[in-house]
């Protein structure tokens, strides 16, 4: 069941629909071999400078968007965290903007996003953030990092709540400042909830598709990623094309999130090796030498 | 129904493992082109893809067929909204020669990659209701002087102005580019009028762009594709359209923000009051009249042709036409049934429901039709005169060239020139 997609897109990709017309104006196609043609066309040939642009936009809205989200879901989990009036309530509409469909989302930014539309209004400008360049890209941008930091945010809040409390009470007694305990309890213990909320959220911005599609539009320079552009060559009927766009962005994919869990995951042994020392029973007795440890650790 | 599944799931299957074989053969199909379309057989139920009827009207012409045929029942099979999915599904059913779909309800500019690609069937002339519909409707579902499909609805583009306004300056719709240039010039002078742009009509990258600039190129004498077919984009014509659009942006008679125009923000810019004119289809007049405080316009719009270079434009032609899949079964079921739905009593019936321009000519005069719908006689005259939009097998491919050289040229990343002679290089490659 997985595999055999697979195989067959990487059996497609292999191919190319050849079609021409007769002397009559009818069209005479047949599926030719071509081996690893639509590749060359994809990393040297006609479609490269497209495939470039269209790799570069997807990274640079992966490491920006995932970036942003990654602070703003931290800062949002530290506040839901907190024992406040109100914070159910919080919490339920955190989860708002991630629960809405990203299509949906995508037409509602559009929509405040227009020419016309209140981003402008507010902001007394005239900006076109739904036709090309930076703005556009901002706009996409704002938008994702709307609908997405509150999945980093409840993932991070679920970490945040294993925390027992007694470590706090211990670093305060040892006059540990409130940006010594983030620093030194709070983001070594949530690492490892953090760490997988980022690498589901490499994963989705990787393939993001409805947002540039939806809020600016299809075939937009600026905003072209490459799962946009697998889906227009699939679109024009080019189904080898669009089966190799979609194993280079699955190659992308892989290698990418191989070197995030290979950076990770040297991290997770690490914590995990001081972790069976410092078992549960010695820290009952003395709590405090486990965020110590960890801060040098994390310093180092 | 129940007999088409094992059906296609051996089509599917044997199609499986052709890939998985990597069998990739597929010879020619036999050409009998210009010859006497085959007779369509075989009787029984059949289905109708189309897109969504909100209207209700087409969903009542297929109760009364239904109605008057219990052994040769219809069933609708309801396809998205959007057009290219639309495209792309019944492009699937056609690849995998599936009998799902009978009869398919095409745009206009999709019949010509469908006929050439042998997945609709040509239709007997003789047997169709072709009398008294719109000549350019009827030659919009031909491809290589043979009938592939049959009008359905049809759609053009109308100038929409401020009558007020235009009045209160004492001139008229513009029939040339020059004249709407002056009578803007005109309006724009009154205090009533501050804060206004000129023109809009669709430039966002769409096929509204398209649509746009074919328009704006058959205005000035050019087109997109000659007599035999072939491109011309690279003509002085179809610069001096390109340059319409292009120094219309420059000069602000466009306003900058028409770039992210398609029906629907133009639409609301005119009902806004922000606009003297815009290009647009006849289906924004209803909510443009809208009494519920919705538009600020009501009452206060005209529609005319579109203008042209030296006079009259030239608009593209819209709509819908109906098709029988060559992979269907009781084909002659079908032809009935689209004889019946395209039929006059039928398209005048639906107009009760729906605001769709008929495709007979006679119904665009009907005095009681006319005063429910009065942008028709302008309609009838917008369509007479259309052209169709590139007669493309590659259709899609060609649109996305002419979307991304035209988009180039009104940003300012291009030329006119320069898009005009890579937009010709392109459009080559893709037409032999």
């Amino acid at each position: 069941m997985i595999f055999y997609p697979l195989l067959s897109a990487v059996g497609q990709s292999l191919y190319s629909a050849e079609s021409r017309l007769d002397e009559n104006g009818f069209v005479v196609d047949r599926e030719v071999f071509v081996g690893l043609e639509n590749y060359a066309e994809i990393f040297v040939g006609a479609q490269s400078e497209r495939f470039y642009n269209a790799l570069a936009n997807t990274t640079f809205f992966t490491v920006v968007s995932v970036a942003l989200e990654t602070v703003i879901g931290v800062a949002f989990a530290l506040m839901m965290n907190r024992a406040f009036r109100g914070r159910a309530f919080l919490r339920a509409a955190v989860l708002v903007p991630w629960a809405i469909p990203t299509a949906v989302s995508g037409l509602l930014w559009r929509w405040m996003f227009q020419a016309d539309g209140i981003v402008n209004a507010l902001s007394g400008s005239q900006v076109l953030w739904t036709a090309e360049g930076m703005a556009a890209q901002a706009a996409v941008i704002i938008a994702e990092v709307w609908k997405t930091s509150p999945f980093i945010g409840l993932l991070v809040l679920a970490g945040l709540q294993i925390i027992p409390e007694e470590v706090y009470e211990a670093a305060k007694l040892d006059g540990a400042s409130a940006w010594k305990q983030f620093w030194a309890i709070t983001l070594p213990l949530v690492k490892p909830a953090l760490m997988v909320a980022v690498l589901f959220r490499l994963l989705d911005a990787l393939r993001m598709f409805d947002l540039p599609f939806v809020l600016v539009g299809p075939r937009k320079e600026s905003v072209e990623t490459l799962s946009i552009l697998a889906w227009d060559s699939a679109n024009q009927l080019q189904y080898g094309a669009a089966s190799a766009f979609s194993i280079v962005l699955l190659l992308y994919v892989s290698v990418i999130v191989y070197m995030f869990v290979r950076l990770l995951g040297a991290d997770i042994f690490q914590s995990d090796a001081t972790r069976p020392q410092s078992s549960r029973r010695r820290r009952a007795v003395s709590p405090a030498p486990r965020p110590a440890a960890h801060h040098q650790e994390e310093t180092r | 129904m129940r007999q088409r599944r094992p059906n296609r799931f051996a089509t599917l299957s044997a199609l499986a493992i052709g890939v998985l074989t990597m069998t990739a053969c597929g010879g020619p199909s036999d050409s009998t082109a210009a010859s006497a379309p085959e007779e369509l057989s075989g009787r029984g139920p059949i289905t109708y893809v189309s897109s969504p009827d909100s209207s209700g009207a087409a969903q009542e012409t297929i109760e009364a067929w239904n109605a008057a045929h219990p052994e040769e029942p219809v069933e609708w099979i309801e396809l998205p909204l959007d057009a290219d999915q639309q495209r792309q599904q019944m492009i699937q059913n056609a690849q995998i020669e599936s009998d799902a779909y009978t009869v398919l309800n095409l745009d206009v500019v999709w019949t010509s990659e469908f006929a050439a690609n042998r997945w609709v069937e040509p239709l007997p002339v003789e047997e169709l209701p072709l009398d008294g519909m719109i000549d350019a409707t009827v030659e919009a579902a031909t491809y290589a002087d043979q009938q592939f499909a049959v009008p359905y609805y049809t759609d053009g583009a109308l100038l929409y102005g401020r009558s007020d306004l235009l009045e209160a300056a004492g001139v008229q719709m513009p029939t040339t580019w020059e004249a709407m240039e002056q009578a803007c010039a005109a309006v724009l002078e009154l205090p009533e009028a501050e804060g206004m742009s000129c023109y809009a009509g669709q430039f966002d990258k769409n096929e509204g762009l398209t649509v746009n600039f074919s328009e704006a190129a058959a205005s000035a004498g050019g087109a997109l594709y000659d007599a035999d077919g072939q491109p011309s984009v690279d003509t002085p014509e179809t610069l001096d359209a390109l340059n319409f659009l292009v120094d219309g942006f420059e000069s602000g008679m466009i306003p900058q923000e028409a770039v992210t125009f398609q029906e629907e923000q133009g639409r609301q810019a005119f009902q806004d009051g922000d606009l003297v004119f815009l290009r647009n289809w006849p289906y924004i007049y209803n909510p443009l009249s809208a009494q519920d405080g919705s538009s600020q316009v009501a009452g206060k719009f005209t529609v005319a042709p579109i203008p042209g270079q030296d006079g009259p434009g030239v608009s593209t032609l819209g709509g819908r036409n109906l098709a029988i899949s060559s992979s269907a079964e009781n084909k002659a079921t079908a032809l009935d049934f689209i004889t019946f739905f395209v039929s006059q009593e039928q398209e005048r019936a639906r107009l009760e429901l729906s605001s769709r321009a008929p495709v007979y000519s006679a119904l665009f005069e009907d005095q009681e039709i006319v005063s429910a719908l009065p942008y028709l006689p302008t309609l009838l005259q917008s369509v007479e005169s259309a052209q169709p939009r590139p007669k493309a097998v590659q259709y899609g491919a060609a649109t996305a060239a002419i979307q991304d050289a035209v988009y180039a040229a009104i940003t300012g990343k291009q030329t006119p020139e320069e898009s005009l002679a890579g937009l010709q290089i392109q459009l080559e490659e893709l037409a032999n």
